[in-house]
């Protein structure tokens, strides 16, 4: 059975949750795109932004632009005032212990890229090893590839099983004396796989070994608490969160952030310098080199405020009936093999159709107006485990409908008859 | 938006389900390997070069139906040419895919003209010029791997 024949099975809006509402709170979907209403499907690489969040940019720029913690001015102390009360929304909404453990980075590969360059080259040292899983995105690869080169370090990796779940036997197998760090994600970009986060961060402990978790695509779809999950890390990106580009946080327990040396010199990282000697600031400040990304932190802050108006748990169980909805009509296509089938699942279909290539696909899609991503997903040591050189990736939303999946079933139904 | 069925038109999908000279080749004078690291297409191309004539070219490779029909195309395109047509050709190609509305040498294109509507789909030229680049680089015997990017 192919897509077309059941679209006119949307029915009842899905649990007690006003999309066509909500729609209207993200002015950019309101627009055709090749003459057909837009269907944004490609929200695991950046996500669609609120009105408020457009509007805390724009009146930022307006009335309080000034630079922060410097000035003794009014519009200063404004700028400085908004720029933490967005570090408080961010502690609140990760439940976080304090502010300080809250540092403003450009997203998520710069807070990975933080911890290897300081806590990574403070405790990693030759024959050591940190431990990855085969699902991770190449911002959780390469800067710790670029570590153990220097090192002489080793990089070991947990497989993945069919489904895309993690082998947690060899995961355990792999914990040694020699570890000293485990960086793994929360949510898989390319496959949706939710790793069962706080087991892994048990395991690591009961060895004295420190994690790090990639909630890159977490953050934005379910609840995060860090203090539960106990992790020494948390690193994830706005744009992801319905906020801007450019801005991204680094959780660090307070003691471990204490006792890592800082990641950039500069301005506003210092407390005092002279030529022979310079004392660095406090947490959060030493990670926060020079003049920082204000709007944007801004911007995040807003970006929160929207997320916690709905209720990240309801957005969460939204996202699963629809991921549900799109699993089930997607496997009522023939050609079309889902990749990535965990019990435990994101909103992310990912799949490829026999003898066509993901490429095209997007191309088709785009004709009919629905965005989607295809390719690795940089993750390309994901694909060589599924052998596929690509997947086509449909990820949702919370302004996302039924209609939008029955849409994106109809053009795979287009793309088939286009290669037919 | 221009429409799907100048880019999916017959001849390409004909190419892309069929390819021709689609194999390797033992005893190749030389070869090239092409990639795209945005999409992971990848593209080795095999030259049997006498004198400065293709005598024989083949390719192998996974990718979209555009980078195959386009290396599928360009193979039937240049055997039996000298090095020198086959670059005038890559030059003629290339024109049409990068700028709209240029005069075009149909007489060199010849069947290659049928790939023009990709010039109306910016991102996925790279798909269609791959194979192109990675035949120039065998036929300069360049040993590492040609990058569309």
């Amino acid at each position: 059975m192919t897509g077309s024949n059941i679209a006119s099975e949307t029915g009842e809006p899905l649990l007690d949750f006003d999309v066509a509402k909500i729609q209207q709170d993200f002015p950019i979907l309101n627009q055709t795109v090749n003459g057909k209403p837009l269907v944004y499907l490609d929200n695991a690489a950046t996500s669609q932004k609120p009105q408020s969040v457009i509007d805390a940019l724009v009146g930022y720029y307006t009335t309080d632009n000034a630079n922060v913690h410097r000035g003794v001015h009014t519009l200063s102390q404004r700028a400085t005032d908004h720029y933490e009360e967005a570090r408080e929304k961010v502690r609140r909404f990760i439940n976080a212990k304090d502010d300080r453990e809250i540092i403003y980075v450009r997203g998520t590969t710069e807070g990975i890229n933080l911890v290897a360059q300081t806590f990574g080259r403070e405790n990693i040292h030759q024959g050591d090893e940190i431990i990855i899983s085969a699902m991770e995105h190449h911002s959780n690869i390469v800067p710790w590839q670029i570590l153990c080169e220097e090192r002489g370090a080793f990089l070991k990796v947990i497989p993945v099983d069919d489904s895309g779940e993690l082998l947690m036997d060899e995961y355990e197998a792999l914990l040694s004396p020699r570890t000293k760090l485990v960086s793994i994600l929360h949510v898989s970009n390319a496959l949706g796989t939710i790793v069962p986060a706080k087991r892994v961060v048990e395991m690591a402990h009961a060895r004295g070994v420190p994690v790090l978790l990639d909630g890159a695509q977490a953050v934005p779809h379910c609840p995060v608490d860090v203090q539960d999950l106990d992790c020494e890390f948390y690193v994830f990106s706005g744009h992801k969160l319905y906020g801007p580009t450019g801005i991204g946080i680094l959780y660090g327990k307070a003691e471990f952030l204490e006792a890592m040396p800082p990641y950039q010199g500069g301005g506003e990282m210092i407390r005092s310098v002279t030529f022979e000697k310079t004392i660095y600031n406090v947490l959060p400040h030493k990670f926060e080199a020079g003049t920082p990304n204000i709007a944007g932190s801004i911007g995040l802050g807003a970006a929160i405020d929207y997320v916690d108006a709905l209720g990240i748990e309801r957005i969460g169980a939204y996202e699963h009936q629809l991921l549900e909805y799109g699993t089930e009509l997607l496997s009522r296509i023939d050609s079309v093999r889902i990749i990535g089938t965990a019990e435990d699942k994101s909103g992310i279909l990912s799949f490829v159709m026999d003898g066509i290539h993901p490429h095209d696909i997007g191309t088709i899609l785009d004709a009919e107006g629905i965005a989607i991503r295809t390719g690795h997903h940089c993750a390309q040591p994901l694909m060589d485990r599924f052998g596929v050189p690509a997947t086509a990736r449909a990820s949702l939303a919370f302004y996302n409908t039924k209609q939008d999946l029955d849409a994106l079933a109809q053009a795979l139904d287009r793309v088939m008859e286009v290669f037919s | 938006m221009p429409g799907l069925n100048d880019l999916y038109h017959e001849i390409l999908l004909e190419h892309n389900s069929k390819p021709h000279n689609f194999r390797p080749m033992d005893g190749a004078t030389q070869s090239a390997e092409g990639f795209n690291p945005l999409c992971g297409d990848i593209i080795t191309v095999f030259l049997d070069l006498s004198d400065g004539v293709i005598t024989d070219v083949s390719f192998q490779g996974s990718g979209c139906a555009i980078s195959r029909a386009s290396a599928s195309m360009m193979t039937q395109s240049v055997k039996g040419k000298t090095t020198q047509q086959a670059e005038h050709t890559f030059e003629a190609f290339r024109l049409m895919m990068t700028e709209l509305g240029a005069e075009l040498d149909y007489d060199t294109l010849g069947d290659l003209e049928s790939l023009s509507g990709v010039i109306e789909f910016p991102n996925r030229i790279k798909c269609a010029v791959l194979a192109w680049h990675t035949l120039r680089a065998a036929m300069e015997g360049r040993s590492e791997a040609v990058s569309t990017e």
